[in-house]
């Protein structure tokens, strides 16, 4: 059954067409590559079904129930969680303050609600426990390595239980090591039902982790394959344009 | 290895005692009191009941305003209109006494007066995208003009049936003989305090000032927090402008010029930085009181006033110096 159903989505930014009649259904335990060069609509169409923006044209479908975001917050509510390109740290915060900035966990002191430090830190150290990273939950996120933030990031996805994680170049700032971390910890999210779009340049990771393919150029859909039926050299004709479609 | 896990995961990078002497904050006040012992032994007249009630008194004004400025600085922005909405709200304030309202009125009117043109700066900073400090400068120059406006530019010292009432306001000592401003300043520093620490709205003025673009994308609501933020600095100078009226008895449209930058200065003293992100309740104060100390001992010592403006300047840059060895040394 299908998660997520996009049908014919466009998006223009005044003159500059970044989507046009895009459609993909998205079903779960499933991991999806979205590839494409710079400025094929990758990260439009992900900020889209994380509701930063609304489509122009078209319509989304999550379980078969219309599915229109006004913010952020509606996507997260729905099950949609994102790791951002950049991560969306803010490096004067703790990991912690980090992994539940937007929906930091509250008590009550008397009339008025607190914030729960000793709780966040606690779920938040037990999070990293989880994605076996060596990050600390009172440390500031300024003097973190590239592992350490994209763990931080990563553990945002893991506060809910959601349907759909959308990773927005999750390995490209990371070392080898951590590259092959992330990639585990995408096939754990897979083990769980949950459908993880890997939004990636790097050719190996994707051929690597994930079972589908998606290529996008200058904001169409060329090809939507089966990592089984395609080969890297295909996949960047695509990209490229060397292959029309597939 | 799980348990190294978990180890280094529980580990502190930093206990208490490392992180107080890291602190900007904790060296101003150092200095603070470096400086009153200095002074008790250098003149005679500093440690005196009198001379301690005047500073006290004196820090109240700047400290309020600083504490809503750290707030505004926090999330990367400024507001330069403080010292001439401080005048607005009292002149609105004194006018409407004057014209034989009670108090409870006039304070109504002077506040609300506040968090319009609060709301005014914070509508145009974050709907419109207009830079804070550019929309506050306007309001620096609209307000001390609609101040004349409303008094005709005269000085109001007749308050009304409630002048008594306000005079006590602003220049008792209801508590222990503590000058009122004083209280009311502590009220407010404990509020901030707490908002900053222990609140998802002191939260989310980090976060803004951090990274603003990660707080949109995190769902943080950053407009409607700016708009806050703006209606609680010009707030904070109504609040210090009603309760400087009652301590003068008297308010011209000349009060509060050049406030402004006394009440930065504190804020960035106080360990505020203007990129935004950190900033104090605790530290409003101290910087705040820095800056009264120097003023007054700068007069106990004999020194000539004109000396005033270097004193107060070297302070600003000795602490932002330190504020950045200290991250050169933390970053290496």
């Amino acid at each position: 059954m299908a998660i997520l159903e996009l049908a014919n989505i466009s998006r223009n930014f005044g003159a500059i067409q970044a989507l046009n009649d895009v459609s993909f259904t998205l079903e779960a335990g499933q991991v999806v590559g979205l590839m494409g060069d710079n400025g094929a609509g990758k990260s439009t169409l992900v900020k889209m079904i994380a509701g930063n923006f609304r489509p122009s044209h078209g319509t989304m479908r999550m379980e078969g129930q219309d599915l229109v975001l006004h913010r952020p917050i509606d996507a997260r509510k729905h099950g949609i969680e994102i790791v951002h390109q950049d991560l969306a740290l803010c490096n004067n915060l703790t990991a912690a303050a980090n992994v539940y900035l937007g929906r930091e966990l509250r008590k009550s002191l008397g009339p008025v609600k607190i914030l729960d430090y000793a709780t966040m830190y606690k779920r938040a150290g037990q999070i990293f426990a989880e994605l076996k990273s060596e990050t600390r939950p009172r440390d500031l996120v300024q003097q973190m390595s590239g592992g350490q933030r994209q763990a931080v990031a990563i553990a945002r996805t893991r506060l809910t239980n959601p349907k759909i994680v959308l990773m927005d170049e999750p390995t490209a700032a990371i070392s080898v090591r951590q590259v092959a971390e992330v990639l585990n910890l995408i096939r754990r999210l897979r083990d769980q039902g949950i459908v993880v779009v890997l939004i990636s340049h790097r050719m190996p990771d994707v051929f690597d982790v994930a079972d589908r393919v998606i290529v996008l150029r200058r904001g169409n859909k060329v090809a939507d394959k089966k990592i089984v039926d395609t080969s890297p050299e295909e996949i960047t004709g695509l990209i490229t344009g060397a292959i029309a479609t597939a | 290895m799980t348990t190294t896990l978990d180890k280094a995961i529980g580990q502190k990078q930093q206990n208490w005692q490392t992180s107080v002497l890291n602190s900007q904050t904790f060296w101003v006040f150092a200095a603070v009191v470096l400086a009153c012992l200095f002074l008790s032994f250098a003149t005679d007249s500093f440690a005196t009941p009198k001379n301690l009630y005047n500073i006290t008194r004196n820090v109240t004004f700047v400290a309020i305003i600083a504490l809503g400025m750290t707030m505004v600085i926090i999330t990367g922005g400024i507001d330069l209109s403080v010292g001439s909405v401080l005048c607005l709200c009292s002149m609105i304030l004194g006018v409407v006494m004057h014209a034989g309202y009670n108090i409870e009125i006039g304070i109504a009117a002077s506040i609300l007066t506040a968090l319009i043109v609060g709301a005014f700066h914070g509508i145009l900073i974050a709907y419109i995208g207009l830079p804070p400090f550019v929309v506050t400068l306007g309001t620096l120059s609209v307000a001390r003009s609609l101040a004349m406006v409303a008094s005709g530019n005269t000085v109001v010292f007749e308050f009304g049936p409630d002048h008594e009432k306000l005079l006590s306001l602003g220049g008792g000592a209801w508590l222990f003989g503590i000058a009122n401003p004083v209280l009311y300043m502590i009220v407010l520093a404990l509020v901030t305090g707490f908002m900053l620490r222990w609140t998802r709205f002191g939260r989310y003025l980090y976060a803004i000032g951090g990274n603003e673009h990660a707080a949109t994308l995190t769902g943080v609501p950053v407009k409607q927090i700016k708009v806050a933020v703006y209606m609680i600095s010009s707030l904070t100078a109504g609040i210090a402008g009603i309760v400087q009226t009652g301590w003068l008895g008297a308010i011209t449209t000349n009060i509060g010029t050049g406030l402004e930058l006394q009440v930065i200065a504190a804020a960035v003293i106080g360990g505020a930085a203007l990129i935004g992100g950190t900033g104090t309740a605790i530290g409003a104060l101290i910087g705040a009181a820095l800056i009264e100390i120097i003023r007054n001992s700068l007069g106990l010592l004999g020194i000539n006033a004109f000396w005033q403006g270097v004193f107060i300047g070297s302070a600003i840059l000795i602490a932002v110096l330190f504020d950045r060895i200290r991250n050169l040394r933390l970053n290496k």
